[in-house]
């Protein structure tokens, strides 16, 4: 049984000049520990794909089911819930809250849940270790270099230990050293059994992915399996 | 980390935004507290001037007989015969059940006497009570201070020829004369004022009144009311209001009342238009923030309660600094409005605990468009990155 199953999903936009078809018919199944690159040029889908994924763009068209919940059948609310428990999102500029320290914005999943504060900033301290970011817990976003900033996201991503992380170009801001840093971040997490998806044009990230999907025009073109990782 | 913790960390951070709101606010707040606080001293100041200003009901026997008017009205059977209210009805009065409203309770026996071959007008009186209830007299020598001591109007002591210090013979008795009253241009010229046991024993009336008069403080409880309390007490007395003048004296409160009101209304409105503007574009700045909230999963109701905690923030903090500022400026401006001189400031718990309750109120209630615009927001378009 899939983590994830998208069945016939399709995104129209509506717009001044018209409607645009973001995606078609994308069937998609992900298991759990997969490590996917969605690859695409820029207005291929992939973003929209990520955000159908993560319980945030309700589809046009089609079905998304998430460990046997058919994320798009429910009410409001209980998505947003849907969204605290089975999604980590990373976006590609931080988007850090930038009048909270890096601990806070690490424990902010967690404010809305019933865990005692000192549970909360337990868990945030140990999630930050593992990001490499012990000691900068008390700074400010502004006070962080882009490297670190992404770090924190990623920590606040993994807070509430979501099944699936999903990123959106995670490596878009960043210098290519730190990018890899990031990647490797990635990996790491992969390989203890985080379900990983990424957005992504570039094509340096998908040698630490299992698998890449190609989008184009909207369209699913190519699902393959990288032997070899990096 | 609460939610809490996140309204608090953004008020903190826009410190010139959150600065302006509860400016906004404190402002609203002030006003208010400053008009309830004033009217109130106003209110004060007339009843204080009504006090001074004498009796305002007057307590009669019942009768037909229309022989003597006394203080501006008619009082109805005051003949010398007349003998239908008796000591004990001054206690009677005190037990009424708005009696924390008495203020002043004066009975009056008047007679007629024999001196030096002339028959003049005499009236008995509680010296204590009378000095309350007059205080405008003006008196040359001082107030009587016992049985053997009387106070004369202008036109008797000319009439009689006698001075402060002088001795009169009353039936009998020999009495000195403490003062004389200044011309007041109403019955009392006419009048010998004497101790009410002495003038009952002199005139053969124990117990007995002519009348009483009282003076109610009406600031709380409508003049009728009291009336109607003393009525039943005495359903052997007819109780009349002097309405015309209290009316008169509380209908300029009652307008300052109204125009307080009035002004609260509008600044109010004005320190809610202040509240939603900024709450208005303070939720456009932080489209981006609410998209991140919303994505990792906040649900519509946390943004909703992040708004409202913010909005209840700065009206806790408006309202107790606008309560003290309207403290202040209360202070200030009561004695150029009022004869009033305000001692100290007077911390009034309910006053204190309402401009609190009502500037929350007022900023919530303004927020309330923004914080649902807010939980609306759909988190990818908020999130214009994604």
């Amino acid at each position: 049984m899939s983590l994830i199953e998208a069945k016939g999903i399709s995104k129209i936009y509506k717009t001044g000049a018209g409607t645009v078809e973001a995606l078609t018919d994308v069937d998609l199944r992900i298991n759990q520990g997969d490590f996917i690159s969605i690859m695409g040029p820029s207005g291929s889908g992939k973003s929209t794909l990520l955000t159908i994924l993560g319980g945030l763009n309700h589809p046009t068209r089609g079905e998304l089911i998430v460990d046997e919940i058919p994320v798009y059948k429910l009410p409001t609310e209980r998505l947003a819930d849907f969204r605290r428990e089975y999604i980590g999102f990373i976006f590609q500029s931080f988007q850090l809250i930038p009048y909270l320290t890096v601990i806070e914005n690490v424990m902010l999943p967690l404010s809305i849940t019933d865990r005692p504060s000192k549970e909360q900033s337990r868990v945030a301290h140990e999630i930050l270790e593992k990001v490499g970011l012990k000691g900068k817990e008390k700074r400010l976003p502004d006070q962080l270099s882009g490297g670190e900033q992404q770090r924190v996201a990623i920590a606040r991503a993994l807070v509430n230990s979501p099944p699936i992380l999903l990123a959106d170009e995670p490596t878009g801001n960043l210098d290519s050293k730190t990018g890899q840093e990031i990647m490797n971040l990635f990996k790491d997490l992969n390989k203890e059994g985080q379900t990983i998806i990424i957005a992504t044009h570039n094509t340096d990230n998908t040698a630490f992915s299992k698998r890449t999907l190609f989008l184009k025009d909207g369209k699913l073109k190519n699902d393959s399996r990288i032997p070899h990782i990096p | 980390m609460r939610l809490r913790d996140i309204s608090l960390n953004n008020l903190k951070r826009r410190k010139g935004r959150t600065l302006f709101l509860i400016l906004g606010l404190t402002l609203g707040v002030t006003t208010v507290v400053t008009l309830i606080s004033v009217g109130r001293i106003m209110n004060e100041d007339i009843s204080r001037k009504l006090d001074a200003f004498g009796a305002n009901i007057v307590i009669m026997p019942r009768s037909d007989n229309f022989s003597i008017s006394y203080g501006g009205i008619n009082i109805g059977g005051v003949s010398i015969h007349a003998q239908s209210l008796k000591d004990s009805d001054v206690s009677k009065i005190r037990l009424i059940q708005a009696r924390e409203n008495i203020n002043v309770v004066a009975p009056k026996l008047i007679g007629l006497v024999e001196i030096q071959g002339k028959r003049l007008p005499i009236m008995g009186v509680q010296f204590h009570e009378e000095m309350r209830l007059k205080k405008w007299w003006k008196i040359q020598g001082a107030w009587p201070k016992g049985p053997d001591e009387v106070l004369l109007g202008s036109e008797v002591a000319a009439r009689l020829l006698k001075s402060t210090g002088d001795s009169l013979k009353i039936s009998g008795n020999m009495v000195r004369v403490s003062g004389v009253l200044e011309e007041t241009g109403s019955q009392e010229d006419y009048f010998i004022l004497g101790d009410l046991g002495f003038v009952q024993q002199t005139t053969k009336k124990p117990k007995a009144l002519s009348l009483i008069e009282v003076s109610a403080l009406c600031n709380t409880c409508p003049i009728e009311e009291i009336v109607k309390q003393i009525s039943a007490k005495l359903p052997h007395a007819k109780v009349t209001a002097i309405k015309h003048t209290l009316e008169t004296k509380m209908e300029a409160a009652h307008h300052f009342g109204k125009f307080s009101f009035g002004i609260s209304i509008i600044v109010l409105l004005i320190g809610g238009l202040i509240v939603f503007t900024n709450m208005m574009a303070s939720v456009h700045e932080r489209k981006r923030e609410i998209g991140i909230l919303r994505a990792i999963g906040f649900r519509k109701s946390h943004v909703t309660r992040i708004i409202f905690l913010e909005a209840l923030i700065v009206g806790l903090i408006a309202g107790i600094l606008g309560y003290g500022l309207g403290l202040g400026v209360s202070h200030f401006i009561s004695p150029i409005l009022t004869s009033m001189r305000v001692e100290k400031i007077h911390v009034d718990p309910f006053l204190a605990l309402g401009a609190v309750l009502l500037s929350s109120f007022v900023a919530i209630i303004s927020s309330a468009y923004p914080a649902v615009q807010a939980s609306k927001m759909d988190p990818t378009i908020a999130l214009s990155a994604l």
